[in-house]
């Protein structure tokens, strides 16, 4: 029992672990801080930031307020999803590419069955390819709010967080009308989809678009010509189409630079060349720049809407194959054959030819893309994600280099990334 | 022309330029891919790269072929390119031998290869000669092992608690694209 009426102990720097030290060695000569003026200094960012929406460490040398020196360390978040996947069947792999961009979890689900409906060679209906779009776009509206309004929040303004987070409320009670679920949906499925449109869906999401309109005029109307936030913006974090392009980057932080390369328009799915669209560009690459992209896609992410909701047409939503899909639950509980058919299809899974394939889908921060391996058997030999936002994150050393401390929080935030995509 | 034209043209220009060091070119699902010998790999990227100009490296893919058909060599290393421009799809793959895990980085040729080959570099083992930071990247920098390799165990966890300094991460120098106006 220790003695309660002793002294407290008095610790002192040589007391707590060593492991603890940022590679500041002054501070075990009895705490001696360096002179400011003339030494360097080193700060550690994150990886638990209010303001790195995610998990990841910039660890930065100062010369003054400048940033001398970066380094990045990201994996904070790494949960083994390339691993955990080779044992699982390629129908189970689906909840998990929810959890890689949780901010939109369709898109990555279509783009994972996109992928493997191809190696299964199997054309989905018309009626689950336009009811794809449709969520890949309402989804992809999403994900820009959540970027645009927490990139803002971070640089100081708080209310068009609420302006935007308020119309995707509504968008999201639209996406659970459909699925059941806010985060993560597991909605579609090898060779269609889980079940149909609820009744009046169309309406509510046609109800809901009217609303969004209004959203982003508040937000524009506050921060486009905004001279705070075009100070903080605009000229921070500027990148080349060349060397963004050099450094892996798709997406709306690609076409921030002037490259209007958007997987929609140059290798079309699911009718995307029927939808009349355009893709918005920008022209400095800069934080600035990415923002307004962004935000100019949600409109165009309307149109696309607007057009396709018109043009689903009636008919089944799963491919006719029996190996890949569930029978209806009418025939198992009444006919043996569909009891076996639907026994068959959970124990032995979809079971593609052996071979690779790489398919790459647009979604909302650039080109996603799976890697897949088979071996013929019922389970992937390996699939490989490749995230975008992992090879914008290996640009921002490059990005904030030169720059400021709290140009760190603005670039972060425009180059929208997950950390749940980024470590898979 | 079709995509599939173009990336015919692209490995019959290969082909014929480097000759038997290109092992083999497969044709899976309208993509090509060229199966290279480790020795040519950083010329057949690069070739690619300033010739017939793939600006984007996709993905660096390490695979681990302990268990797939047919066998080659223990690991495979492929690298996913795309060209803005022409819009077209191609790939390279080099088998790895388990005695020998050098191969020449291509970071070089994009900057995007540092990361994409540091992920390969920790989940399969590759060994990339000239990497500017071969360092574990999204597993923790005590962890040992590489575990995407199939005879890893799937629940291999390790204990690891201590934090990295990131002193080597601070002073690689990083610039702008190869090649470019901005190289740095």
């Amino acid at each position: 029992m220790p003695d309660k009426n002793a002294a407290p102990k008095q610790y002192t720097s040589k007391d707590f672990d060593d492991d603890l030290d940022f590679g500041h060695d002054d501070f075990d000569e009895g705490l001696t801080l360096p002179d400011i003026n003339t030494e360097p200094m080193y700060i550690n960012i994150g990886p638990c930031h209010p303001a790195t929406h995610g998990t990841f460490r910039v660890y930065c040398k100062l010369d003054g307020e400048l940033i001398e020196k970066a380094g990045v360390d990201v994996g904070y978040l790494h949960r083994g999803f390339e691993k955990i996947v080779e044992t699982k069947q390629y129908g189970q792999v689906i909840p998990y590419t929810d959890r890689l961009n949780y901010c939109s979890g369709l898109v990555n689900n279509v783009a994972y069955c996109k992928a493997m409906e191809r190696m299964l060679d199997l054309e989905v209906p018309d009626r689950t390819q336009y009811i794809r779009v449709l969520v890949m776009e309402i989804q992809r509206i999403m994900d820009h709010m959540i970027c645009v309004g927490t990139n803002i929040v971070d640089i100081g303004a708080l209310t068009n967080f609420w302006y935007f987070f308020n119309a995707r409320e509504k968008l999201n009670d639209v996406i659970e009308a459909l699925t059941g679920a806010r985060l993560t949906y597991s909605y579609v499925r090898i060779g269609g989809l889980a079940w149909d449109l609820p009744d009046g869906w169309k309406e509510s999401v046609k109800a809901t678009l009217k609303e969004i309109p209004k959203a982003i005029k508040d937000v524009t109307g506050l921060v486009k010509k905004n001279r705070i936030f075009q100070d903080r913006t605009m000229g921070v974090g500027m990148i080349s189409t060349e060397d963004a392009v050099s450094y892996g980057w798709t997406g709306p932080c690609l076409r921030s630079t002037g490259s209007d390369h958007d997987l929609r328009k140059v290798r079309p799915y699911y009718h995307y060349d029927e939808v009349d669209f355009d893709i918005p560009v920008g022209a400095n690459g800069d934080v600035y720049d990415r923002v307004m992209v962004r935000i100019a896609e949600m409109e165009e992410s309307m149109r696309i809407i607007e057009q396709v909701i018109a043009r689903v047409p009636d008919g089944p939503i799963n491919v006719d194959d029996k190996m890949v899909v569930l029978p209806p639950k009418e025939k198992v509980h009444t006919t043996m054959e569909g009891l076996i058919n639907h026994f068959k299809v959970v124990i032995e899974g979809a079971q593609p030819p052996a071979g690779r394939i790489y398919d790459a889908t647009e979604t909302p921060n650039g080109e996603l893309g799976f890697y897949i391996i088979s071996d013929g058997t019922g389970n992937p030999y390996r699939i490989k994600v490749r995230p975008p936002c992992f090879y914008t994150m290996n640009a921002l050393k490059f990005l904030i280099e030169g720059g400021m401390v709290a140009d760190i929080v603005a670039i972060l935030g425009g180059l929208n990334v997950i950390a749940g995509e980024l470590d898979r | 022309m079709s995509d599939k034209k173009r990336a015919q043209k692209i490995a019959d220009a290969i082909q014929s330029k480097f000759g038997d060091a290109v092992l083999e070119i497969e044709v899976a699902y309208d993509e090509f891919v060229a199966v290279v010998d480790k020795a040519i790999v950083h010329d057949v990227l690069a070739d690619l790269r300033w010739t017939h100009h793939f600006d984007l490296l996709l993905d660096v893919v390490g695979v681990d072929c302990m268990e797939l058909e047919p066998f080659r060599e223990r690991f495979e290393v492929e690298y996913i390119l795309y060209a803005m421009k022409s819009d077209t799809r191609f790939r390279v793959r080099t088998p790895v031998p388990e005695t020998d895990l050098d191969v020449p980085t291509a970071s070089d040729l994009w900057q995007s290869a540092n990361w994409g080959e540091r992920e390969a570099y920790e989940m399969i083992g590759i060994n990339f000669v000239g990497h500017p930071c071969l360092k574990r990247l999204l597993t923790h920098h005590e962890f040992v092992g590489h575990p995407l390799r199939k005879d890893y165990p799937v629940m291999g966890g390790q204990w690891c608690s201590s934090t990295s300094e990131m002193k080597e991460e601070l002073e690689e120098s990083q610039g702008g694209a190869p090649g470019g106006s901005s190289a740095g």
